[in-house]
């Protein structure tokens, strides 16, 4: 019982690195580079665009979708990992 | 053929589509009718998230706001899909493992209390309706445009169709509903916009020709806008006007909001395990970047051909759609220099909507009774014809003006069905079984559950019917209410252990007193922008109220008593996804062991 309570500890901790780590880009592409410096950004050209404003209307809905599919990923080796995924 | 028989072939037959399928999937138990059984695959499941979430703002409105106020329209765009982070990472999981129908469920038992449940409940209710009401609005403004029928038999039409795959249906209907709706939306959306994107830069890809040159020219599309702009006397496209802060607040309020929604929430319980849970999130965001990353295009798109079109042409020789819009009322000209062009500059045209009086000015414009603002722009534009006039303006055949017809509805319904699933839900599980009638059967709780969606219907019909002025001011308070309520309430309960009744419900009612006290004095109250805290607007307030909410529930559940151990080890249970709850060390070799 212990043991599985240090495990369980063990996996809640990997789990909000995780997550702390995911969630620490997604602030940095939405908040930081399509708000708070999009102006700085805006005098780079990418693709046509003036780079902030192409975060800010495009990249950051494609970060977020890549984020979460690296999230599924993620989740599902760690819950191999400490045997906590359901029975199939 | 005609495209008005079009528009109503393709209107009929998405309709029967629906019906087809709400008859084939009727729901026979309240589990079935909560929350489809708990058995509906992730990508199913995504699809009917993306429908759920992507209401007649997102269809209809979003691409001309976005239009209307170039760079800062990102923060839409970016607060109703960042929100799916939040909710896949740190919410829906979670909530499937916890495993029961509602979110005041989950709020009544982490918190032991049903004072908690009877918040949470008022809250759905209030943030579902405010919402739905919006919908029905959408409803009608299709139907009387592309059906030539008044706008109350077309609410009518409407609520007869929810009616009948919600109420038979439930969430199972609903859900197989739509995945359809979606499919329907998502074509719709996508063929004009591929038709705009080749005619304007030759690129059928939106995303990328939103990027390119306009064709014939070596412009791209968004130094073109921003010459067309700066000509007019317009921002520059691609700069903000907004304030910084602003932007950030708004955009974070609606990030929280939408991982706080109650009809978005819910539909993360009706998959079969938790893995299931975060794939939908991954599929339900990947189906609704495809028309969140379309709009932006769309509406720099839309901006060029409106100004390409509009501006100093002469009314005589406008093309048809001008006057088809006009005469819905989207659309209004007044000229104030009696030279017969239109000049489209920035500013209001006239004081307020358009109101018009049967007469007709010298050019054949239909003359209106508001007093006129004293700035040169002649031209009043409602950001919603953006996309329902885009394939006119862009001179489209008939099928795809009656597919963006079809599409709209597609879009209204879907999340009009969900919200009213979620009011009627919320009245008989949380207020009836779990709280005033706890003895009632499964087949009464079932029974009360239709009940209180046909009821729900007919009041949001008759929002629809009668539709309240505020309905646009009070979207704030959807997104508002929901970040600084359930968002903090959620997150502290499955990520913070030791948050205890006292401290929720505390956190609660101030997050939600400040944010909706905000919202009313600026609401309603005659709050001028200059008394804006720090210059956030009502739209953003609910980020300040967010944070309020969290420091109030961290002071108060550390001076109060811990939550009982059953609480404790409940959320040790919601965190670990094996049904036991149990986990095993990792085995040296990275290699797993069965237990």
């Amino acid at each position: 019982m212990s043991d599985n309570k240090r495990a369980a500890a063990a996996y809640w901790r990997e789990n909000i690195r995780i997550l702390l780590s995911l969630l620490v880009i997604w602030f940095a592409v939405s908040f930081g580079a399509s708000i708070l410096f999009v102006d700085y950004l805006d005098q780079f050209t990418f693709f046509g665009f003036p780079l902030g404003f192409w975060f800010a209307q495009q990249g950051s809905i494609y970060t977020f979708l890549a984020l979460i599919f690296v999230y599924i990923g993620m989740m599902n080796k760690l819950d191999r990992k400490y045997n906590v995924q359901e029975e199939e | 053929m005609e495209t008005q028989t079009l528009i109503f072939l393709f209107v009929g037959l998405s309709f029967a589509l629906y019906i087809g399928i709400a008859i084939w999937s009727r729901a026979g138990t309240t589990k079935e009718y909560y929350v489809a059984g708990g058995g509906v695959h992730p990508v199913a499941n995504g699809m009917a998230t993306a429908a759920d979430w992507m209401s007649a703002a997102s269809f209809i409105s979003m691409a001309g706001i976005i239009s209307f106020m170039g760079r800062d329209g990102a923060m839409y765009l970016m607060g109703w899909t960042g929100g799916y982070v939040l909710l896949a990472m740190c919410l829906a999981p979670y909530l499937r493992k916890f495993g029961q129908f509602t979110v005041p469920d989950f709020v009544a038992e982490r918190y032991y209390s049903q004072l908690a449940r009877v918040v949470a409940v008022i809250c759905v209710i209030f943030i579902s309706f405010t919402y739905v009401a919006g919908q029905m609005r959408g409803v009608g403004i299709v139907f009387s445009r592309y059906l030539e029928v008044d706008i109350n038999v077309g609410v009518m039409i409407g609520m007869g169709i929810v009616f009948i795959y919600a109420v038979l249906g439930g969430m199972k209907g609903i859900t197989y509903t739509q995945v359809a709706q979606y499919c329907v939306m998502i074509f719709a959306y996508l063929v004009p916009a591929i038709f705009i994107s080749m005619m304007i830069t030759g690129n059928p890809i939106p995303q990328l020709g939103f990027g390119s040159t306009v064709e014939g020219t070596d412009m791209s599309v968004l130094e073109k806008l921003n010459g067309l702009s700066t000509e007019l006397g317009f921002a520059q496209y691609t700069d903000g006007s907004k304030s910084t802060i602003d932007v950030f607040f708004i955009t974070m309020a609606l990030m929280v909001g939408t991982a706080g929604l109650p009809h978005v929430i819910v539909r993360f319980f009706t998959t079969p395990t938790v893995r299931d849970a975060r794939k939908s999130a991954g599929y339900a965001l990947l189906f609704i970047a495809v028309l969140y990353t379309t709009a932006p295009a769309v509406a720099s798109f839309a901006r060029i051909n409106l100004l390409n079109t509009v501006s100093e042409a002469e009314y005589e020789n406008l093309p048809d759609w001008f006057a088809n819009w006009e005469n819905s009322g989207l659309m209004a000209w007044v000229d104030k220099n009696d030279d017969g062009k239109i000049q489209y500059h920035p500013g209001k045209p006239i004081d307020g909507k358009p109101s018009f009086i049967d007469a007709r000015g010298q050019s054949g414009e239909r003359l209106l009774s508001n007093s006129q603002t004293d700035n040169n722009n002649e031209l009043y534009v409602d950001r919603d014809i953006m996309v329902l006039a885009n394939p006119e303006i862009a001179n489209l055949p008939g099928w795809v003006i009656a597919l963006v017809a079809a599409g709209g509805l597609a879009a209204a319904l879907s999340t009009a069905a969900g919200l009213l699933l979620v009011i009627s839900t919320s009245i008989s599980h949380d207020l009836l079984k779990r709280n005033l009638m706890p003895g009632i059967t499964d087949k009464q709780e079932l029974l009360a559950a239709r009940l209180a969606a046909a009821a729900a219907i007919g009041i949001a019909g008759l929002a629809g019917i009668y539709p309240p002025g505020f309905v646009a001011s009070v979207v704030a308070f959807a997104f508002g209410l929901a970040a600084s309520s359930f968002f903090p309430a959620i997150l502290l309960g499955i990520f913070y252990k030791r948050m205890n009744r006292e401290g929720a419900i505390a956190g609660m009612v101030t997050g939600l007193v400040f944010t909706a006290s905000y919202i009313i004095y600026f609401k309603f109250l005659g709050g001028t922008a200059d008394e804006w805290w720090f210059g956030v607007s009502p739209e953003g307030i609910g980020t300040l109220g967010m944070l309020i909410n969290f420091t109030v529930s961290m002071v108060v559940c550390h001076v109060t008593e811990a939550p009982p151990q059953a609480v404790q080890d409940m959320v040790d249970n919601i965190r670990i996804p094996r049904k036991d709850g149990q986990a095993s060390d990792p085995v040296a070799n990275g290699e797993t062991a069965r237990v």
